[in-house]
C-alpha cells in the first residue's frame, strides 16, 4: 500500500518535525495515490506487457495462421464479438445469458467459499491449538486431501439432488482442505515467545486462543484463503463442465460442443477477470484485518 | 498467583527476595541425557541488581525459563518472597532476547495487555497508567504504532513498559539487549539503569557481555560451563548512580579481570569437552515445547 508512504517519512524524521504537510483525505488522497502511481513506470510497463501479448496472439492466430493456432479465434474476432450488440456467435456484454452465467458461477463461489471458510478456519485453529484434536483429525484430513476433486464428482452426484448442490459441494470441499491446512500451519508457525509472553502476563488458555492464536495465524489464514479461492474456481469450473445448466464452466464446454469457439474464449477470459477480482477482494480484506502487517510492509516500501 | 492487590499495584514497588536452591535440570532421552544445571544455588536479594554471566550455551536461558515457570526443574526449588514457583505468573516478568511484543497490537495495547486480561484495573486507570509508562520510556509519539514500525531500541523500551505496568516482584532480563547495534545498546543500558536506580525493583539480568554486567550489577554471579552451577559471586562495589566513566576505574578493571579469568577457565573447559554439546543444547531448547 503505497498510501502509507507519509507515515514512514514521519518515523524516519522522528516525531515533531514542524513543517510536515497534512495527510490528504478523501478524493485528494485518491488523487495523490493515482498521481504517484502514474509517475512510477509500473502502469506503463503493464500496458506494454498486455499490448505485447495481444500483438503476439493476433499475429499467431489471425495474421500468420500458425499451425495449432488456426482454429483458435483471434483477438479481433473475440473482442469484436465480445463488445458487439449483435454477436455472431451469441455471447457478448449485451446478451443477458452472459451475465446469467457469470452470476451463477459467482453465486456458487460465494456460497462455497463462505461455507469452507466458516468451517475450515475454526477447524484449523483448533487443530493447531490442541494437540489431542489434531491427533484425532489429522490422519483423516491427510487421506481425503490428496483425492483429486474430480474423483469426487460421481459421489457428489449420488449424494446430492439436483444440479446446484453437487457443484457447490465440490467447490466447498476443495476450498475447505486448503483453508484447514493453512490455518493449522498458521497456528503452528506462531513464535513460542508470544505464548510465553502471554503466559507471563497472566492470560488464561481461552485468552491465549483469542489474543495470540487467532491474530498470530491471520497471515497464514489469508494466504490460505487466497489459494482456497483459486482452488474453489478450479473445481467449480470442472464441476460445471460435468454437471451443470449455467455457469462459466458450462458456457465454455457447451460452446465447444456447439463448435462456437469465440464464446469459449470469452468464457475463459471472463473467468480470468472474475477470479482476479475475487482474490483481490480476499487480499484487501486481509490487509484491512492485518494493519500491523500492512503498515510494516509499507515501511519497507512494499 | 494473585499476591499483589490492584490498589497497591500503582504506587509501591514490591521488594522481595528470590531464593533458588538445589536446582538440577537435564534434557534428552535417557541414552543421551545432558545435564544442563547441577546443584545451582542462587540468591537474588531484594532491591538489588543481580547479573548472571556465563559462557555461551551454559544453560543461562534454561535457568531463566525455570525461574519464569515455563519449565519445571528435575529437582530443586525457586522461591519468590517465600512462595515456591509452580508456573508462569505476573509476579515475575521476563523481557526476552528477541522482542516478544505482540506484533498485532499497538504499543499502547501491548503495554495494557497484562492488566487488561487479568481485569485488574478499571479502564481509565489502566489508560492513564499505560500512558504514564509509555511517556516514561519515551514513546509518547509512537503509542499508536505497531511494533514492526519501531526500531529495535524502541521495541525494547516498549517491552520494559509492558513489564513494569504489572508491578512485578522480580524482573528477569534474558540478554534483553542482544541484537541491538552498539549505539542503541549503550543507550538502552543507561536507560535501563536509570529506571532501576529510580525504583530499585529486584532484578535478575542475564548477559554474556562483561562490560554490561559490571556496569549494571550489584552482584555479579559467574556461572560455570555446562552443567551450570555458580562458580563465583562478585560484589560490585561501585557507587550509584553509575556512569560509563566508572568502567574505566581501577576497581571496575579488577572486577572485570576477576570475572574474565573465571569465564576464560570455564570456556577452555567447554572447549576441551567439544563444542558439539552447546549445539545440542540450543537444538533441544528450540524443540522443547
Amino acid at each position: 500500500m503505497s498510501g502509507d508512504g507519509t507515515s514512514s517519512v514521519a518515523i524516519q524524521r522522528g516525531g515533531g518535525a514542524p513543517a510536515r504537510p497534512r495527510a490528504p483525505t478523501g478524493i485528494a488522497y485518491f488523487q495523490y495515490v493515482l498521481n504517484k502511481k502514474l509517475r512510477s513506470p509500473t502502469p506503463y510497463l503493464m500496458a506494454l506487457g498486455i499490448g505485447g501479448w495481444i500483438l503476439i496472439y493476433w499475429l499467431f492466430s489471425e495474421v500468420w495462421n500458425l499451425p495449432r493456432f488456426e482454429k483458435m479465434p483471434g483477438p479481433v474476432a473475440v473482442i469484436s464479438d465480445w463488445f458487439s450488440r449483435k454477436p455472431f456467435q451469441g455471447t457478448s456484454i449485451f446478451t443477458e445469458t452472459y451475465y446469467v452465467h457469470i452470476w451463477v458461477s459467482v453465486r456458487r463461489i460465494m456460497i462455497a467459499f463462505a461455507i469452507a471458510t466458516a468451517i475450515g478456519v475454526p477447524l484449523g485453529l483448533i487443530m493447531g491449538w490442541s494437540r489431542r484434536f489434531k491427533d484425532y483429525a489429522f490422519p483423516i484430513l491427510e487421506t481425503l486431501r490428496p483425492i483429486p476433486i474430480l474423483a469426487w464428482v460421481p459421489l457428489a452426484i449420488l449424494m446430492f439432488k439436483g444440479l446446484e448442490t453437487p457443484v457447490i459441494f465440490l467447490a466447498t470441499l476443495a476450498s475447505l482442505f486448503v483453508t484447514v491446512l493453512n490455518t493449522m500451519l498458521g497456528v503452528e508457525s506462531i513464535d513460542e515467545a508470544y505464548f510465553r509472553a502471554a503466559g507471563c502476563l497472566g492470560s488464561k488458555p481461552r485468552q491465549v486462543f483469542w489474543h495470540v492464536v487467532i491474530p498470530g495465524s491471520l497471515p497464514f489464514i489469508f494466504t490460505g484463503l487466497q489459494i482456497s479461492m483459486g482452488v474453489a474456481w478450479f473445481s467449480l469450473v470442472a464441476a460445471e463442465m460435468v454437471s451443470g445448466d449455467y455457469g462459466l464452466g458450462y458456457l465454455i464446454l457447451s460452446s465447444y460442443v456447439n463448435s462456437v469457439t469465440v464464446p469459449m474464449v470469452i468464457g475463459m477470459l471472463t473467468l480470468g477477470f472474475v477470479g482476479w477480482i475475487t482474490s483481490a477482494l480476499v487480499r484487501m480484506a486481509g490487509n484491512q484485518m492485518m494493519q500491523w502487517r500492512t503498515r510494516a510492509l509499507a515501511l519497507e516500501g512494499r | 498467583m494473585h499476591q499483589t492487590p490492584p490498589a497497591s499495584a500503582l504506587g509501591r514497588i514490591p521488594r522481595v527476595n528470590v531464593e533458588i536452591r538445589g536446582l538440577n535440570m537435564a534434557y534428552g532421552e535417557a541414552w543421551h541425557r545432558q545435564q544442563v544445571i547441577t546443584d545451582l544455588d542462587l540468591d537474588v536479594p531484594a532491591g538489588q541488581m543481580t547479573v548472571v554471566i556465563g559462557p555461551s550455551g551454559c544453560g543461562k536461558s534454561t535457568l531463566v525459563n525455570i525461574i519464569a515457570g515455563f519449565e519445571k526443574p528435575d529437582s530443586g526449588i525457586v522461591r519468590v518472597d517465600g512462595q515456591p514457583v509452580t508456573g508462569p505468573g505476573h509476579d515475575r516478568m521476563v523481557v526476552f532476547q528477541e522482542t516478544a511484543l505482540m506484533p498485532w497490537l499497538t504499543v499502547r495495547q501491548n503495554v495494557s495487555f497484562g492488566p487488561q486480561l487479568r481485569g485488574e484495573m478499571d479502564r481509565a486507570t489502566l489508560r492513564a497508567e499505560a500512558d504514564r509508562l509509555i511517556d516514561k520510556v519515551g514513546l509518547r509519539e509512537f503509542k499508536d504504532k505497531y511494533p514492526l514500525q519501531l526500531s529495535g531500541g524502541m521495541q525494547r523500551r516498549a517491552e520494559l513498559a509492558r513489564a513494569m505496568i504489572n508491578q512485578p516482584k522480580l524482573m528477569i532480563m534474558d540478554e534483553p539487549f542482544r541484537g541491538l547495534d552498539a549505539m542503541s545498546r549503550e543507550l538502552m543500558q543507561e536507560f535501563f539503569l536509570k529506571l532501576f536506580e529510580e525504583n530499585r525493583r529486584t532484578n535478575l539480568f542475564v548477559t554474556s557481555e562483561i562490560d554490561e554486567a559490571i556496569f549494571l550489577a550489584d552482584r555479579l554471579v559467574v556461572l560455570s560451563t555446562r552443567p551450570a552451577t555458580v562458580r563465583s559471586v562478585i560484589e560490585i562495589d561501585l557507587p550509584r548512580p553509575r556512569t560509563y566513566a566508572m568502567l574505566a576505574s581501577e576497581k571496575a578493571f579488577d572486577y572485570k579481570r576477576e570475572a574474565l579469568d573465571i569465564l576464560h577457565q570455564e570456556a577452555m573447559k567447554s572447549f576441551k569437552m567439544g563444542s558439539g554439546q552447546s549445539d545440542f543444547l540450543e537444538a533441544y531448547a528450540k524443540r522443547a515445547q
